[in-house]
């Protein structure tokens, strides 16, 4: 059953990624994209990592996507304002991702998918295994990126004061 | 899994579902009785005895009504709005436990449709993921005043999540678990987590307030700005599913409240009170002081409502951003020091 579930979850993903860029009104874009991560959620849930799947439905779906809404409902983009891009910009488009595909295929064909990589504890994603692991072995990596996420905070906090400083 | 296992959930399922909307529905009576009484009315009072049928009333002049979309709408999107926003109302009940182990004959019912054990992230998802149906039907009714009000709502919910989320963690230093089921268990008798955590409480209270858009924090409804709000178009049932969605979040609110810091269904003398009445009526009984719990918070709501005026827009952010996220983040400073001060001796 599980296999199953995966394939019909997996199709809609795609599915809805495929929507994401298909879709011609730029809300439509993001609303797809908040059905892919839910479709993501349900992709770690199957995987037994329910922190994770958690994580991804308050951080990505719930605070993440509501900010791309909010700034695309400010922006107000429609067809009449969209720039028309040249001939040369699609050109260079085609290539770069083109580029990207290549070395996707390229490293995923390194993947060895008949000796599939197995966890030593399939319960690994549970909050309690999960927490034993970042604040063990992985403490400083862990405490390394919130430091650079305050920094990345610190740095924005001032580039609005910056402006403030300007004007008064 | 067997088949009684399925019918047993099915029931606490369709109990649960209505309940919330049946409290739903008192709670619109309950606000206008409410209203009344703070400020020397009578309040609704034709519709049955005290005007207890009013409930109905309403209800059935919302069916009745005529139903418009408006010409530049996207109507599909302008339909998805209210359904959203009642779906992830309703859907947060689910890991709420309402009592204690229920013996029905010789079989253990447990009184929750499920116990994940990342409940308490479960119910802080589907609240951050509410203000999809007030965005979605702002931004769909196409109108300038139905946007602002979307904009505002979705600001609003995401200043007052930080906070609430760092009141949460504070209250997990003392817990030390994610389940909701032993969260509420570890509250036996009065050791409620609300004589541990005061400051956690009324930090989480504040943006309970906001993240149900109720006063005074309903700046998304903000008639005086804004000519009605994220609703200004809808009329019909549309607009009954988020006046509806409203009342819902402030049950489920209150229940998550009630749960995490006032003891849940535990009370004083709950263990000679299970004595007395035996395993099936004691936890029955736990499940209605619960609710007793439940109906006083709803009253605060509405309370408050009465009593405070609206906020400034400024006024909010200065509040959440500068108020009480720096207060929450000093909570879990201290109170994790606490802890380790107590661990050590």
């Amino acid at each position: 059953m599980g296999t199953s579930v995966f394939y019909f979850v997996a199709t809609l993903s795609v599915v809805f990624a495929l929507m994401v860029v298909f879709a011609k009104n730029p809300i439509h874009s993001v609303l797809y994209l908040i059905l892919t991560f839910f479709t993501f959620t349900v992709h770690y849930v199957l995987l037994n990592a329910q922190f994770l799947a958690v994580v991804n439905f308050i951080v990505y779906m719930g605070a993440i996507m509501v900010l791309f809404l909010f700034v695309l409902m400010l922006l107000n983009l429609n067809k009449d304002n969209e720039p028309n891009k040249s001939a040369l910009l699609k050109i260079v488009g085609i290539i770069a991702g083109g580029c990207l595909v290549v070395t996707l295929i390229g490293s995923l064909k390194s993947v060895a998918i008949a000796n599939p990589l197995v966890l030593k504890n399939p319960n690994l994603g549970l909050v309690e295994n999960l927490g034993k692991e970042l604040f063990g072995p992985f403490m400083l990596p862990f405490e390394l990126s919130s430091l650079l996420l305050l920094s990345a905070m610190v740095g924005a906090v001032l580039l609005t004061k910056k402006e403030e400083k300007a004007n008064g | 899994m067997g088949i009684d296992f399925v019918i047993e959930k099915f029931i606490l399922v369709i109990a649960l579902f209505a309940i919330s909307l049946l409290i739903a529905m008192y709670s619109t009576y309950a606000e206008r009785k409410v209203a009344a009484f703070l400020q020397d009315r009578l309040g609704p009072d034709r519709a049955g005895p005290f005007g207890i049928l009013q409930p109905l009333a309403d209800g059935v002049k919302m069916f009745m009504k005529e139903e418009i979309i408006p010409a530049n709408a996207n109507k599909w999107l302008f339909m998805v709005g209210p359904g959203l926003a009642m779906l992830c109302a309703c859907i947060g009940t689910a890991v709420i436990p309402w009592g204690q182990d229920m013996m029905v004959g010789d079989r253990l019912v447990k009184l929750q449709v499920t116990d994940i054990n990342v409940g308490l992230l479960y119910i802080f998802g589907v609240i951050s993921l509410g203000v999809y149906g007030v965005m979605i039907g702002g931004w769909a009714s196409n109108n300038k005043y139905s946007l602002l009000s979307a904009i505002r709502a979705a600001s609003q919910n995401i200043s007052y999540e930080i906070a609430m989320g760092l009141s949460i963690i504070a209250l997990l230093l003392v817990t030390n678990s994610l389940s909701l089921r032993e969260i509420v268990a570890q509250q036996h008798g009065w050791h409620w987590n609300v004589i541990y955590q005061p400051l956690g409480f009324i930090i989480f209270m504040v943006c309970a307030f906001a993240e149900t858009n109720r006063a005074p924090f309903d700046l998304p409804e903000c008639e005086a700005e804004l000519n009605g709000g994220y609703h200004m178009e809808y009329s019909s049932m549309k607009l009954g599913f988020y006046l509806f969605a409203e009342y819902i979040n402030m049950f489920v609110s209150s229940t998550v409240m009630a749960a995490l810091y006032f003891g849940g269904y535990n009370y004083p003398g709950m263990d000679y009170m299970a004595t007395v009445l035996g395993p099936t009526w004691a936890p029955l009984f736990g499940t209605l002081i619960f609710f007793l719990k439940i109906f006083a918070f709803i009253f605060f709501f509405m309370w408050v409502r009465w009593t405070i005026p609206r906020f400034r827009y400024d006024q909010l952010m200065n509040l959440g951003w500068k108020g009480l996220i720096p207060l929450a983040i000093a909570n879990i400073v201290i109170t994790g020091i606490v802890i380790a001060i107590v661990n050590k001796f």
